[in-house]
């Protein structure tokens, strides 16, 4: 039972969502607090983009949903690693920390 | 019905995407991420993208937050880093970015307000989103598929030096207990002696 909605307030929703997430990047030191603001920024992208599909009822705002979903289990795995020697190496999930890496 | 549906649904979504920002406890957070991305996937399926939505649950909800999840248990980050971050988050740290984000939000919403343009209301089911996805962006699955791998790999790699580490801590007392039983019978032959 798909609905017909101004664009702009689904435009506006994904807006939201991603201002949250880059607020929560821009405060958060924790650094799996910032892995999941970053998730909350793809996910309104990927709003925005099936929001651009729908308005027309094209395919393609799903496919390019999937490629960022794809995108953030990419990132997710490799960013995962990278706190688990952060937490192992520092003993802390401050991200700040990480600016003594050399090399 | 279904329009106020929508608007309950971005609700439900901002405000759990809110406290996902603000949360001290990182499992607390990850619940509050659960259920801002159940309702986008609401948002998705009203929007007519069934496929969209069925892959925002099983991959984004039940996928990536669960290795988060992994990550936060497998760290054990308990009352300590309740109240480390409780100091983190001190209130005025928040102004600043959260001014600038409002003025991008403002005039972000302003460039489209007032198009009148509404969402087709059709249905765009699986069926067409695989046929355009093995047609015309086949290049774009395969450098998916590249994506994934490199990023199999690089996962692989920065785990793996924890993981050998791990199994040789879990390997040292066993090795010291079957060293301290060899020495035992010498001692005590010694002591006899």
């Amino acid at each position: 039972m798909p609905v017909a909605v101004p664009i702009e307030h689904v435009l506006a929703l994904a807006g939201l969502l991603f201002l949250l997430g880059l607020i929560g990047v821009l405060v958060r030191r924790n650094v799996m607090f910032l892995l999941m603001s970053l998730e909350v920024m793809m996910n309104a992208a990927g709003l925005a983009f099936v929001a651009a599909g729908a308005r027309w009822g094209a395919p393609d705002g799903q496919i390019m949903f999937m490629f960022i979903l794809a995108l953030a289990a990419a990132e997710v795995a490799v960013a995962l690693g990278i706190v688990v020697q952060l937490a192992r190496r520092f003993e802390s999930l401050d991200v700040d920390n990480a600016d003594e890496m050399y090399g | 019905m279904e329009t106020a549906i929508f608007y309950i649904a971005a609700l439900v979504a901002a405000l759990a995407t809110l406290r996902v920002v603000t949360h001290v406890n990182a499992s607390h957070a990850l619940i509050y991420l659960v259920v801002s991305l159940l309702a986008v996937a609401v948002i998705f399926f009203l929007l007519g993208a069934p496929f969209a939505a069925a892959l925002e649950v099983v991959v984004y909800a039940g996928a990536i937050v669960v290795l988060f999840l992994f990550v936060v248990m497998m760290l054990n980050l308990g009352r300590t880093s309740v109240d480390r971050e409780r100091g983190w988050l001190r209130p005025g740290m928040w102004i600043g970015p959260a001014v600038l984000a409002a003025v991008l939000l403002v005039s972000f919403v302003f460039v489209f307000w007032g198009t009148d343009a509404k969402t087709s209301g059709e249905m765009v089911g699986p069926r067409a989103v695989g046929i355009a996805l093995f047609g015309p962006y086949i290049i774009a699955v395969e450098l998916a598929g590249f994506l994934l791998l490199a990023a199999l790999v690089g996962a692989w790699h920065l785990g793996r030096r924890y993981l050998e580490e791990r199994r040789g801590a879990d390997d040292f007392p066993e090795e010291e207990g079957a060293n301290a039983e060899e020495a035992a019978p010498e001692a005590s032959a010694e002591g006899n002696a």
